[in-house]
């Protein structure tokens, strides 16, 4: 086991089970985000439709996430809930609600209106929760002798509202570059004049968080500043995604549009690793400092590495199968 | 009065974790009897078999979502409120929960789409093949959920160092002194509660005369397993019992109301036990009965509370209580199991209306029983979150106030209300449509796909509404 760091190899785990979340799940917490404003109740049919095959496996990524936290670095686990505690509840509360509205909206008509209501208020309010934790992990936590000290809304603040916001930009906007690539028609062209909205939306976050930031943190500002500065090579990439979604967009290249947006998250997010590295816990805990027993973290690591590419089969497969269009319709009985 | 973030967090877990584990009891034992069904179609080809397996997957689905979607939350409790519980055994729980996580998840890729989705895609065999994977599957998830759980009760395999628990051998911490019992306990228990649900949704049918064939077929061989399966549980819960009071004798005390450790100990079929006074106030019991049962000798000497301070005591009231109620309806089980013996002579167990009506109220006996368990081991540990090594005081999140706990308390209650009467709502709809005709012409068309479990149920949430087309369902 000494050849190995083991703790190295579960934060590259964890980290790359946190962006697989926040792909997969984004999306279809953005179509919950777009709800209420589509056109027609055969748009919203569409839209539950294009997800109601995968949406429950992409939620799989954060129970996978939860548990393996607390298996690999509890400290992570034992000081972020605590911090985020309201937060974790309104995710969970907002998850819960769109998975049930989920199930029963396919079955009812009198009630489709509060299935509508629940989808929709339940995505808004876990994406901005989910944006508000990376806000109030930008900030840092209040932390003595490893454990959380601070108050119960220490996490919202003006900062992590805007980093709120912007998540639930993004997420609109992977969802409606998902939905132009899975829909026609009047859905699909709505969908489209939506995407340069959303893009103005998420780039003033994109910017005002990216001025911020350094002046919460004399570490970013060092870091940014002084003798990393490759790093500026991320945000760069992230905004020539910015204006490739636009440009594709334009051009009816729906793919492009979507594996932009996929990109625009993800070199965000290396960002934002990359800005922290290697504190799991700003500004006082690595990674290192957070680990579980090497021997916890190994035997865990056994059945990680059985199941992770089954359940990347998996999902593959099951996209592969649901592939194409959905059209207006189609679905479910 | 001030708020105490210790008692409402406990309230807090013990209402979301009742709330979430009379799912999974169900689609447990629930699981288990779909595998026999699909079975006995393989074996016998007789279309009966398979009707009733239809109609079972398609209860089993509603519940198994209903369970996956309560269930998230529980990845979460310990972080949010015990943290420093959580910091200290992350390295023997953060594996099991982990490993509970992926056995969970191979048996929804795997096999749970077949089992909902595959009745006509693949050959019976093959369905029965994915049934008995899905039963297999929902007891390995309950394996590593009662092996943390039991762990907690009977602590082994470990070595404290600077403050954190680190596991010096999986085999003896997984495998502690409680969890075998436990886990059969826990295991009959989901039989039992599959099995008086089946008996209780056929003899409603019964008394509707709707499809009578089959439910009686349902009905007769499941009040067999009853027969067979009650009179165990009183069985395995005694050995479990024993096991309680090698391992943890004050849960005991606190179960039998004994405040005093002495020889020739009644069995209490009632009592007010009283703090203030260390002793019970009123009490009715069977003399030496608790004496016979633990010790198997009327001389045998009990533990009693007063070997700790009062301060370290259980709180009697609800473990007494509840142990009470549990075996009651374990009884009340036995009685209706035996019952159908009786009345199997001329085929009466088939058109006694008292009868069939007393099972279909006796269908909600199992999960008041189970809960009513779990508050026995949960409560009878008290005031040790993990027995003999970390109590409540020092499990909680040191951050968390009255208050915060109070308010997501009342959250979750809300959200639960909510989804639990939408989803019982919807369950009744369920079973009330019944079974399928009998023709295996089964419409699918290209959309029928594997998706969400519930979507297994073809079944309207609501009535239309006039002005709504029909066919968008």
């Amino acid at each position: 086991m000494e050849m190995f760091d083991l703790s190295l190899i579960w934060a590259v785990i964890i980290a790359f089970g946190v962006i697989m979340y926040v792909l997969m799940d984004g999306f279809d917490l953005g179509l919950g985000i777009l709800f209420p404003f589509a056109p027609d109740e055969d748009a919203r049919d569409v839209m539950m439709n294009s997800v109601a095959p995968v949406w429950d496996g992409n939620e799989t990524w954060l129970v996978l996430g939860g548990a393996g936290l607390i298996g690999a670095f509890p400290l992570v686990y034992s000081i972020l809930l605590p911090a985020m505690y309201i937060g974790v509840f309104l995710m969970l509360a907002g998850l819960i609600f769109r998975g049930v509205a989920f199930e029963f909206r396919f079955k009812s008509r009198r009630t489709r209106n509060w299935w509508n209501a629940a989808f929709a208020g339940g995505s808004f309010v876990a994406a901005f929760a989910q944006g508000a934790v990376v806000g109030a992990y930008i900030e840092g936590f209040e932390t003595a002798d490893r454990v959380f000290t601070g108050g119960a809304l220490d996490w919202l603040t003006p900062f992590s509202v805007i980093t709120g916001l912007g998540l639930v930009a993004g997420y609109a906007l992977l969802g409606a570059t998902w939905l132009v690539l899975k829909s026609e028609g009047h859905v699909r062209d709505w969908a489209r004049g939506l995407i340069p909205k959303l893009l103005v939306g998420v780039v003033v976050v994109f910017a005002v968080v990216s001025l911020w930031t350094p002046w919460i943190d004399p570490g970013v500002w060092e870091r940014w500043f002084d003798h990393m500065q490759v790093i500026w090579l991320l945000p760069a990439l992230a905004l020539a995604c910015v204006i490739g979604i636009y440009a594709a967009n334009r051009k009816g290249r729906e793919l492009m549009a979507f594996l932009l947006t996929l990109g625009m998250f993800i070199f965000t997010y290396l960002g934002l690793l990359v800005s922290r590295w290697p504190y799991v816990i700003p500004p006082d805990y690595t990674l290192w400092d957070a680990a579980s027993a090497p021997e916890s973290q190994f035997f865990l690591l056994i059945g990680v590495l059985f199941v992770v590419p089954i359940i990347l089969t998996y999902t593959a497969w099951s996209y592969w199968v649901f592939r194409g269009k959905v059209r207006v319709g189609d679905g479910y009985h | 009065m001030a708020l105490d973030p210790i008692l409402l967090s406990r309230l807090q877990f013990a209402f979301v974790v009742s709330f979430h584990a009379i799912f999974p009891v169900f689609t447990i034992g629930l699981a288990s009897y779909i595998a026999v069904l699909q079975g006995l179609y393989v074996s016998t080809g007789n279309r009966v078999w398979d009707r009733l397996g239809l109609f079972w997957t398609k209860v089993f689905a509603v519940v198994f979502g209903m369970g996956v979607v309560s269930g998230i939350v529980m990845a979460f409790q310990f972080g949010t409120n015990w943290s420093n519980f959580a910091q200290m055994a992350a390295n023997f729980i953060g594996p099991m929960l982990s490993y509970e996580v992926v056995t969970a998840f191979f048996l929804e890729a795997g096999f749970l789409g077949v089992l909902l989705f595959g009745r006509h895609r693949v050959s019976p065999a093959v369905h029965f093949f994915a049934a008995l994977m899905v039963a297999v599957g929902t007891f390995i998830s309950a394996f590593w959920i009662l092996a943390t759980n039991s762990w907690m009760q009977t602590p082994d395999g470990y070595e404290i160092r600077e403050g954190v628990i680190h596991v010096t051998s999986w085999v003896d911490a997984i495998f502690n002194a409680s969890f075998p019992y436990r886990f059969t306990h826990m295991a009959l228990a989901a039989f039992l509660t599959g099995g008086f649900v089946v008996t209780g949704v056929s003899a409603w049918f019964l008394l509707r005369g709707r499809d009578v064939d089959a439910h009686k077929r349902a009905l007769s061989m499941t009040l067999w397993l009853l027969l067979f399966l009650a009179p165990l549980q009183a069985f395995v819960g005694d050995e479990h019992g024993l096991n309680t009071l090698e391992h943890q004798p004050m849960k005991i005390a606190a179960m039998e109301g004994n405040w005093e450790t002495e020889s020739n100990v009644p069995l209490l079929l009632f009592a007010l036990p009283d703090r203030d006074l260390q002793a019970n106030r009123v009490e009715i019991g069977i003399p030496n009965g608790a004496s016979l049962i633990l010790r198997h000798d009327p001389d045998g000497v009990v533990p009693g509370l007063d070997q700790i301070d009062r301060a370290q005591q259980p709180p009697v009231w609800i473990t007494f209580y509840s142990f009470r109620v549990m075996v009651a309806l374990g009884l009340l089980m036995i009685a209706f199991a035996v019952a159908g013996l009786v009345l199997r002579k001329g085929g009466r167990v088939y058109r006694s209306r008292w009868f069939l009506r007393g099972l279909q109220g006796m269908s909600l006996a199992p999960f008041v029983a189970v809960v009513a368990g779990w508050v026995v081991t949960e409560t009878g540990r008290s005031p040790w979150l993990i027995y003999g090594v970390l109590d409540y005081a020092d499990a909680i999140t040191p951050s968390l106030s009255g208050g915060m706990v109070l308010f997501t308390l009342l959250g979750y209650i809300a959200v639960y209300a909510v989804i639990f009467i939408a989803g019982v709502y919807y369950l009744c709809k369920v079973i009330n449509q019944g079974l399928d005709e009998d023709d295996d012409t089964e419409e699918l068309d290209s959309h029928d796909r594997p998706a969400r479990p519930m979507s297994a149920a073809h079944v309207p949430f609501d009535d239309a509404r006039d002005d709504r087309a029909p066919n968008r369902s």
